[in-house]
């Protein structure tokens, strides 16, 4: 039997898939925003306060990468609402998505952070620099510089990632598919568009990061330049 | 009225060893499909290593939810009904496949070029390199990372519950339907999750320690 391929019912139905595009684009765009910013604030708190912290920092960094995402999106969804946090789906979805990534977006700045030499923060703190200042400027920036490219891909597998929420009937680009293949019956042509669509988001997401990269961190490239130097010396 | 009891918690311990499975199998065809794609992406010819890295990249930018529809959908449009769990296992074979090729691929870059040399000028033939020379330094220098993924693979194991495969999520999803207590049943499903990716994270940052030892800091 040969198949007919019916992409016309598909396209009709483009607005829907518009919607189902912005929504995948904003949760992933706001789960890396708030994602990145938890995963600063933890790698600060894991320096500035004591041991106690620290546990509670690499507790809950092991419990979110050893976990799958969809059992977190469950939790979030079905859980909360029984200890009375009440979230539609997309809010739980942005919520799961921002606590994964700022999970492994702590473990790779860590990484980062502990690459700084100590004596840097002491040339930081003898420049007159204040502790924000050493940390912002000598600590954070450079550690950031330097698992960008770690960080990039973290993005792009979030994005992927995102298709998950569907399991939760969130309307993002795949909880779109769901629909119109229900309303359609065209499965492979509607997911055949999806997976395209998918494809383009993530190429354009890694080729913007790398990018946003070069500009926010101009000295990326010098930097590499003084560990080649530092490591053939 | 159900409420979660031993025989619910039993239902999903045991659906554990279906995720372990399929863990198994989708490693055991990927690895054997990466290591192929790694070999054709160093390959001396340009349009092996062109479709390789090709496939490579498609895979990786694609969700591992779309392949398992795709082959899913893409099969049964061939009359071909596979059962869930083979459906599943060949998704996510495709999916291991890709990232094992480029962890590979960068472990059998890393060992230093002289070995190339040193071995053809033993008059070794590139096979007998590879079985003689390279891959013992590679297989080294990938332990960590190819672990690591394995963590990777356990967890996106869960998605494959969408087309109807009771594993340890799809179980957790259908005692809930009955029971309705998700706080219990999903601390339950993520502590048999965190049960095994958790050893396996240790093991492969234990191995990284192990192997970078000799590398100056």
């Amino acid at each position: 039997m040969r198949y007919q391929f019916q992409f016309e019912a598909v396209f009709a139905e483009a607005d829907r898939i518009l919607n189902g595009v912005l929504l995948t684009i904003g949760l992933s765009f706001g789960a890396i925003v708030l994602g990145l910013a938890l995963a600063v604030l933890l790698v600060a708190a894991k320096s500035l306060f004591g041991r106690w912290v620290g546990m509670l920092v690499d507790a809950y960094v092991e419990l979110m990468r050893n976990t799958p995402f969809l059992v977190q999106l469950f939790m979030m969804f079905f859980g909360l609402p029984l200890i009375g946090i009440r979230m539609s789906g997309t809010e739980a979805a942005l919520l799961a998505m921002t606590l994964n990534l700022g999970a492994y977006a702590t473990e790779i700045i860590r990484a980062g952070v502990d690459s700084i030499h100590r004596s840097q923060i002491e040339a930081g703190l003898s420049l007159a620099m204040t502790k924000r200042q050493v940390f912002q400027y000598v600590v954070l920036m450079p550690a950031l510089a330097r698992v960008w490219p770690a960080l990039s891909s973290q993005f792009v597998l979030m994005l992927l990632a995102s298709s998950i929420c569907s399991f939760i009937s969130v309307p993002e680009l795949s909880g779109t598919a769901a629909i119109i293949e229900q309303n359609t019956f065209r499965s492979f042509e509607t997911y055949i568009v999806v997976t395209l669509i998918y494809l383009a988001l993530a190429l354009s997401l890694k080729v913007s990061l790398l990018w946003l990269g070069r500009r926010i961190f101009p000295r990326l490239s010098s930097l590499d330049r003084l560990d080649a130097k530092a490591e053939a010396a | 009225m159900v409420t979660f009891g031993w025989p619910e918690a039993f239902f999903i311990v045991r659906a554990a060893g279906w995720t372990l499975l399929l863990t198994a199998v989708a490693f055991l065809i990927g690895g054997l499909m990466g290591g192929v794609l790694a070999i054709l992406r160093l390959s001396r010819i340009k349009l092996l290593r062109r479709l390789a890295a090709g496939y490579i990249l498609v895979i990786q930018s694609i969700p591992v939810l779309m392949v398992l529809f795709m082959s899913y959908y893409g099969l049964s449009l061939f009359g071909v009904e596979l059962p869930p769990f083979f459906a599943a296992s060949a998704s996510l074979a495709i999916y291991v496949s890709a990232y094992l090729a480029e962890i590979w691929r960068g472990s059998i870059e890393s060992v230093p070029f002289q070995q190339w040399e040193a071995s053809a000028s033993l008059a070794h033939s590139p096979a007998q390199t590879y079985r003689y020379v390279i891959l013992p330094q590679a297989i080294r220098i990938s332990l960590p990372p190819t672990v690591g993924f394995l963590v990777q693979l356990v967890k996106n194991t869960s998605i494959v519950s969408v087309v109807g495969f009771v594993e340890l999520s799809r179980a957790g999803q259908l005692v809930n339907n009955a029971t309705f207590q998700p706080f219990q049943i999903f601390t339950l499903v993520a502590a048999i999750y965190f049960a095994i990716c958790f050893p396996l994270s240790r093991l492969s940052r234990h191995l990284e320690k192990v192997m970078n030892a000799s590398r100056p800091h």
